[in-house]
Order: structure tokens, then sequence, then C-alpha cells
């Protein structure tokens, strides 16, 4: 087993892991920093599948802002007591596992890497030889997917202007 | 190459949040479970980009970006129904229940 086996595999089951506690902790703050750990596990799961800026936009964006703004709104709204259990009973419990499993496993037959084509080698890697880590990404994203890039712009906005109308006390 | 096994853990964390949606009642937390997917949904998409070429890596900054605009809406419309409900329980929120 290689280094970066190792690596991958120790993250992975830290990942696994903080998901896990994360659908069955009781506590919306426990669920919330267990994500987190989730979230800094495939940071460092990027960075084995080389893609290191990824990595450092999902600790930025993912880890940093997006997981702040849950805990702030479980602060804001006073969950963090510890009440009654919200998972749900027995019959919940036998269709979430029976739902979620019949799930993997079609995920997991139609996964395998024949049914993604066969890999050519490792051309992200060269291109970030030719190109540097940041240049690989940022050249096709602001040539040819240069339109999406801009509509992006107008989504962020539209979200901004109903974060505020929706948040506001009087509507 | 971890291809194989990459997408192996994605679609484990990609069960867990559907599992975690289908289990839990508080809002809040179904919510971050759907941010589990989009993680697991990232996962595939950069194991792929190893090989295939960058547009996935492009991809996931679309994806992050969609994430993020989802959960300021998202998070603003739980703050609005518990103005409403006092309470985030969705067993509680059955407006639509006949």
């Amino acid at each position: 087993m290689t280094l970066t086996q190792i690596v991958f595999w120790t993250f992975s089951a830290l990942a696994v892991l903080g998901a896990a506690m994360c659908i069955t902790r009781r506590s919306p703050v426990a669920s919330a920093l267990w994500l987190v750990q989730t979230l800094f596990a495939l940071a460092a799961l990027f960075v084995v599948l080389d893609a290191q800026f990824v990595a450092v936009l999902q600790v930025l964006v993912y880890a940093g802002a997006i997981m702040v703004l849950f805990l702030f709104v479980i602060m804001l709204l006073n969950l963090g007591r510890p009440g009654p259990s919200d998972l749900k009973g027995p019959v919940g419990l036998a269709v979430a596992t029976l739902l979620g499993g019949l799930l993997f496993f079609q995920l997991l037959r139609g996964a395998t890497p024949s049914a993604a084509g066969t890999p050519a080698g490792d051309t992200m890697a060269q291109l970030q030889q030719e190109q540097g880590i940041v240049g690989a990404v940022a050249r096709p994203l602001f040539s040819q997917y240069l339109i999406p890039f801009e509509i992006t712009s107008v989504l962020l906005l539209a979200a901004i202007v109903g974060a505020v109308v929706l948040a506001k006390r009087k509507l | 190459m971890l291809l194989g096994p990459s997408l192996g853990v994605s679609a484990v964390l990609f069960a867990l949040g559907v599992a975690g949606v289908l289990l839990r009642r508080n809002a809040i937390v179904i919510f971050m479970c759907v941010e589990l997917m989009l993680n697991a949904a990232n996962l595939a998409f950069v194991a792929l980009a190893q090989s295939l070429g960058v547009a996935g890596q492009i991809f996931v900054f679309f994806v992050m970006a969609v994430a993020a605009a989802e959960t300021a809406v998202g998070l603003a419309i739980i703050l609005a129904i518990y103005r409403h409900k006092q309470t985030v329980d969705l067993q509680n929120i059955n407006l639509l229940k006949g």
C-alpha cells in the first residue's frame, strides 16, 4: 500500500465517520460539527485527487462560510439546548436504512470505473505540471466556461436579494 | 489510480445523506444532509476529473456557488418558518396535509 493510498483511506474513513455521526447525533450543533469534520476530510481527499484549488475552496466556502451560517442560524433559533430527539421512530429508521442501502448498491453498480470509460492516465497532474495548479482550472473557467461563470454572479445576486427579503421581520 | 475507491466513498456519503434526510425531522439537520449529498457529488466530479480532464473540477465550482446560494435562501426560509410556527420540526409543519 503506497502512502497516497494510506492517506486516501484514512480520510475516507474520517469522512464516512463524520457523515454517520452527523445524521445520528441528537443535537443540531453536534451534527453541524461532525459535518465540518466530513468537509475537512473531503478537502484532504481532493488534495489526494489532484484538485488542490478545489480543496482550498472547500475549506474556505464550505467549512468556513456555509457551516458558520448553519451554526449562526442554530444559535439564532436557540436550538442548541438538549431537547427531545428529532430522529424518526423504528419505521422511519427501517425506511431510511432500506432506501439508503438500496441507493448505495445501485450507485456502486453504476460507479465502477469501467462505466466511466477507460481512464486515459493522469491527465490532471500533467495539465498542472504544464499550467500550474490554479492556471489549469482558471484557463478554461475564463474562456470555455465564461458565460456560465458570469451567470453565476446573477444567481448569487438573486440569492442575496432573496435571503434579505425572506429574513426581513416584516414581509 | 483511486477512481474506483473514490466513487465508492462518494456513493457511501450520498447514501448517508439520503438516509439522513429520511431519518431526521429537524429542518436544519435535513438541510445539512442535503449539503452532504452535494459534497458526495463533488467528490465524484473531482475523482473523474483526474483522468477525464479539467471540466469536472470546474463543475465543482458551479456546484459550490449554487450550494452557497441555496444555503443562504434556505436558511432564510427556515428563519421565516420559525417566526411563524416557533418550531423547525417538520412534524409540526403540515399545512399541506389533508
